[in-house]
């Protein structure tokens, strides 16, 4: 019964992450909203590890830990060079690959 | 008594997340919303049995990845009117809808998917039992990911030292 109600709450999470990430226009906003959908991810693989008693969920769980922060030192980076050249972090102020 | 817990930590949980998601002023608050989230989300593995998860994400993310955000956004000096009010066009409302469409799809047809949960080991999620699963099966993934953390240190700061031609 657990197990359903988390993964429940991982669907609101990812929802809202998702939302986060398409609608704010605050590029740290958008990587805090990515980290939001990888935490969701997460509590879903830990519930259906819990579920059906196998320990790989959990494993994966450390594997997407270590690419999230990972994931986080590059793009914080990025935000970092981004602001150097342009002075903001809007994402319409960079707009050179929309078409 | 673990239903209790589980609801309020995800109360707590949607809370901070939405706490990040409609702050549009302060980008420090929000951080510190997603802070309540990850902590909350670490008690929620405690009891699903994952404990040496549960302490890794509060160590790695709540510990380490949000004080990352915070510093850079200290960094950047962000002012308040450095974004105007958003605004809410034609397509974001569809999209809002579409996914609020696919959350309730999937909130409906979850509970019938599941039997019951799996009787397991008392040190299920322990260090030992997770500790013999990643260094036995699972050691070749452990290894690659220490290349990939190289990658991303070097990218890391090869990015941020220097500005884009």
């Amino acid at each position: 019964m657990l197990v359903e109600k988390a993964v429940a709450l991982s669907v609101i999470l990812f929802v809202l992450g998702t939302l986060g990430a398409v609608t704010r226009r605050n590029l740290i906003v958008i990587l805090m909203s990515i980290e939001l959908m990888l935490n969701a991810v997460n509590l879903a693989l830990i519930a259906f590890s819990r579920q059906w008693g196998d320990l790989a969920g959990h494993v994966f769980v450390l594997m997407v830990i270590v690419v999230a922060a990972a994931e986080v030192a590059v793009g914080l980076g990025i935000v970092i060079a981004l602001f150097r050249n342009r002075e903001s972090i809007n994402v319409e102020d960079s707009s050179l690959l929309k078409w | 008594m673990i239903d209790f817990l589980f609801y309020v930590f995800a109360a707590l949980a949607v809370a901070g997340a939405l706490g990040m998601l409609l702050n549009t002023r302060n980008t420090v608050a929000g951080a510190l919303s997603l802070v309540g989230t990850m902590v909350s989300l670490g008690a929620i593995y405690v009891l699903l049995d994952a404990y040496l998860i549960g302490a890794l994400q509060i160590l790695v993310y709540a510990g380490a990845i949000v004080v990352l955000f915070l510093f850079v956004v200290m960094l950047l000096n962000l002012r308040e009117d450095a974004f105007s009010p958003e605004r809410l066009r034609f397509t974001k409302l569809i999209g809002v809808a579409i996914g609020a469409l696919v959350g309730v799809e999937l909130l409906l047809l979850l509970p019938a998917a599941l039997g019951p949960a799996a009787t397991v080991p008392a040190d299920f999620g322990g260090y030992r039992m997770v500790g013999a699963a990643l260094f036995t099966d699972w050691v070749l993934a452990f290894e690659v990911t220490s290349l990939l953390l190289l990658a991303a240190m070097v990218g890391a700061v090869v990015l941020a030292k220097r500005s884009i031609d």
